[in-house]
């Protein structure tokens, strides 16, 4: 069985990237975009795996990046999810747009 | 070699009052803080004749003092710039500086001891005393200081204190105005000092007086010029001009009879003691350079010798008593000055000191009379010598030795003075020998005013002991103080002078002096029209001179027509629209290009992410297409 050539991963992590990214700018729904910066770490996720594998195979530092990353996404999902509970007993909404008071 | 380790006290103790009284005194000693002041300058002033005492008579060879080079007796590395300049605080112990602390401390200590009863009762009783101690400290630094920069400090710190007693009756608009007036008189003329001493350490790459004036004397030095005249004789001629200020010299004496708005303690003690010497005193520091340069020196004997005759001439005509004073110690000051412009180095010392003790005096007992007329004016006075017998015989003591009457102090100093000026130049011998009789004339016009004049009555009204205490003493100054044999004691080089003859010499100015007190006598002695008719006679010169030639007049139509119009309105004008326009412009596109930039900062979550996105995807293309 061939292997999946290294571009191709490269390609959905890159993809994956900047669907997060859309997300992050376009949804004004605190939740939705928790889920854009989800799928942003995950792509970076990615990216360490396939490089660890394909670069350099018998070394570790990689995986356990990712490791890294997915158990301090969860912490921030935590805390985030705080501040969106938060956002919407002060507002009433947690739309971004809403919450604008911090300018000029 | 005896330990001199103790003067470091005789400042520094005055110094303690001002800062004990200063802060603590209104709330915590009030009444008391007199007698604190005084205590402390007794222990200062006791130090200091101990030192003179040690001084003249304890090595017994003061010529060896001299030129032992071993002047400087406290040194205390201050700022060290680098190790061919550094500015160090050091006390200088030579004759003069010797004399001089001697003669400030004690008349400080009896001011203090005069005020404790003059002063008894103002609100302010403490913050005078503090400001006396200010003033006692800075005199002292500024007598014993060892370089020129350190001169320069205590020379600002008594004008400071000066200041700050001359105003001492703030709530007086004319006070005020005096103490404003002398401040930026002084301060003019000390940006001639400052820029004398800059060009003269500049020539001699150092700011101790020892090396300053080895350096400048000596031949090798490089001889710079600026338009045709060395440098070194324009910084002496500067730092002369510091000096003139400071003593009220023509034409910057204005300052001094208005200064006699403070307290008349005060007058006695700055204004005719020992800060208005200081000029002299800077002159006499600095002899051995202005010796060596003949034009400087005449400029010093002519200025000396003019104001001698002006402050003269200005208080025959004057009515307030303190007026004709301050006119006088400008006159006699005028005197010391053209002494050290004749050569006569130790003839002007000996009339500082003499000096000290007489004018002191006499300001003392106008203080007196003062308080008991309640009025400056002595046309308003007469027939007082009942009414106040101690005060009668002091002032009448203190007059007879400023007119030069022989055996008071006055007419050995003015004798030597005289002789020095008759063997220098026979112009300047003249006016002052014109002069001492001028002196006669207005002093005993004084006496004659304030004592005989109207029929005497009245019982005799006594004085506190704490204000009869000095003027006993002062009148013993005034008396013996002549017969000090200063020219053995006191001499520019260390050569010993010899003794001055009083023969054939003292003949003119003692018979002027009897004539002037004589005319006086005539014209004062009992209540008449003759002044008057004597006033009317000379008219034009009377007016002249009763308006004190009208030189606050000029100065006031150069300052406010002249300056004001043709440099302080340009000036004005470009610092409103030149310099304020520039900061304000700069301010105005500031706040308009905020104005421009704040819609950036807009609070909305993802405009923040989109610039930080885009922030970062720059950097990457930076890095990786350009950078490398």
């Amino acid at each position: 069985m061939s292997q999946v050539p290294l571009n191709h991963i490269l390609i959905v992590s890159t993809a994956l990237f900047f669907i997060g990214m859309y997300g992050l700018f376009t949804r004004r729904n605190m939740i939705t975009m928790l889920m854009s910066v989800e799928l942003i770490l995950n792509s970076v996720n990615i990216n360490f795996v396939a490089f660890n594998k394909y670069l350099y195979p018998g070394r570790l530092e990689g995986v356990f990046f990712t490791l890294f990353i997915i158990a301090i996404a969860a912490a921030e999902a935590a805390v985030a999810i705080a501040i969106i509970i938060n956002l919407y007993r002060n507002f009433r909404s947690i739309d971004v747009e809403d919450a604008d008071e911090m300018k000029f | 070699m005896p330990n001199y380790a103790y003067i470091a006290l005789i400042p520094l103790l005055p110094l303690a009052g001002f800062v004990v009284l200063g802060l603590f005194g209104r709330k915590y000693f009030r009444s008391f803080s007199g007698v604190i002041g005084t205590g402390l300058v007794l222990v200062s002033t006791g130090l200091a004749l101990w030192l003179a005492y040690q001084f003249f008579f304890g090595t017994g060879d003061t010529a060896l003092a001299f030129r032992s080079h071993s002047l400087i007796m406290l040194k205390a590395g201050w700022l060290p710039f680098s190790p061919h300049l550094s500015i160090d605080l050091s006390a200088i112990v030579d004759p003069i500086s010797v004399m001089m602390i001697a003669v400030v401390s004690f008349i400080s200590l009896m001011v203090h001891m005069f005020s404790l009863g003059y002063m008894k009762g103002e609100e302010r009783f403490a913050t005078y005393y503090s400001f006396l101690g200010l003033f006692t400290f800075s005199m002292l630094g500024l007598v014993l200081s060892g370089n020129l920069f350190e001169t320069y400090i205590f020379w600002e710190l008594v004008g400071c204190s000066s200041y700050l007693l001359i105003g001492y009756y703030y709530d007086r608009p004319t006070a005020v105005a005096a103490a404003k007036k002398a401040f930026i008189v002084t301060r003019f003329a000390d940006l001639g000092f400052l820029v004398g001493i800059l060009i003269l350490s500049f020539q001699a790459r150092t700011l101790d007086f020892q090396t300053l004036i080895e350096r400048l004397l000596d031949p090798r030095l490089p001889h710079a010029t600026f338009l045709g005249v060395s440098l070194v004789s324009w910084g002496l001629a500067l730092v002369f001009v510091g000096g003139a200020g400071k003593s009220a010299m023509f034409p910057l004496h204005i300052w001094l009879p208005d200064a006699m708005e403070g307290p008349t303690p005060v007058s006695a003690l700055i204004h005719a003691a020992t800060m208005v010497v200081a000029g002299v005193y800077l002159v006499a520091r600095l002899f051995l350079l202005y010796g060596s340069d003949p034009g400087v020196l005449q400029i010093v004997l002519y200025v000396g010798v003019f104001s001698a005759l002006l402050a003269a001439v200005i208080a025959c005509t004057q009515t307030d008593i303190k007026r004709v004073l301050a006119y006088s110690t400008m006159s006699q000051i005028g005197y010391m000055m053209f002494a050290l412009g004749a050569y006569g180095y130790t003839a002007s010392m000996f009339h500082l000191f003499t000096h000290a003790f007489f004018k002191a005096l006499l300001f003392l007992c106008a203080g007196v009379i003062i308080h008991q007329v309640h009025s400056n004016d002595m046309k308003g006075m007469g027939g007082l010598r009942k009414v106040m017998p101690l005060t009668h015989v002091c002032f009448l003591v203190a007059c007879l030795a400023i007119s030069g009457i022989p055996p008071f102090s006055g007419f050995f100093s003015k004798e030597e003075i005289l002789l020095a000026a008759w063997h220098a130049n026979k112009l300047v011998y003249g006016i002052g020998l014109f002069t001492s009789g001028l002196t006669a004339f207005y002093m005993f016009r004084l006496y004659f005013s304030i004592f005989w004049n109207k029929p005497s009555e009245g019982h005799p009204h006594k004085t506190p002991l704490v204000e009869s205490i000095p003027l006993v003493v002062l009148a013993l100054g005034a008396l013996f103080a002549g017969f000090v044999p200063f020219s053995r004691l006191m001499n520019p080089d260390g050569a010993p002078e010899t003794g001055s003859v009083f023969g054939t010499m003292s003949i003119a100015p003692v018979a002027l002096a009897l004539l002037g007190i004589g005319i006086a006598a005539y014209l004062y002695g009992k209540e008449n029209d003759r002044p008057a008719k004597v006033a009317a006679a000379i008219g034009g010169l009377y007016r002249f001179a009763y308006h004190k030639f009208y030189i606050d007049e000029i100065y006031s139509f150069v300052t406010k027509k002249i300056i004001f119009n043709l440099i302080g309105r340009p000036a004005a004008w470009i610092d409103r629209n030149i310099v304020d326009g520039l900061m304000n412009g700069l301010a105005a596109v500031t706040a308009w290009v905020s104005v421009k930039v704040k819609g950036i900062q807009s609070g909305k979550v993802q405009d923040y992410a989109l610039y930080f996105f885009t922030g970062i995807a720059g950097l990457a293309i930076f890095f990786i297409y350009i950078y490398t």
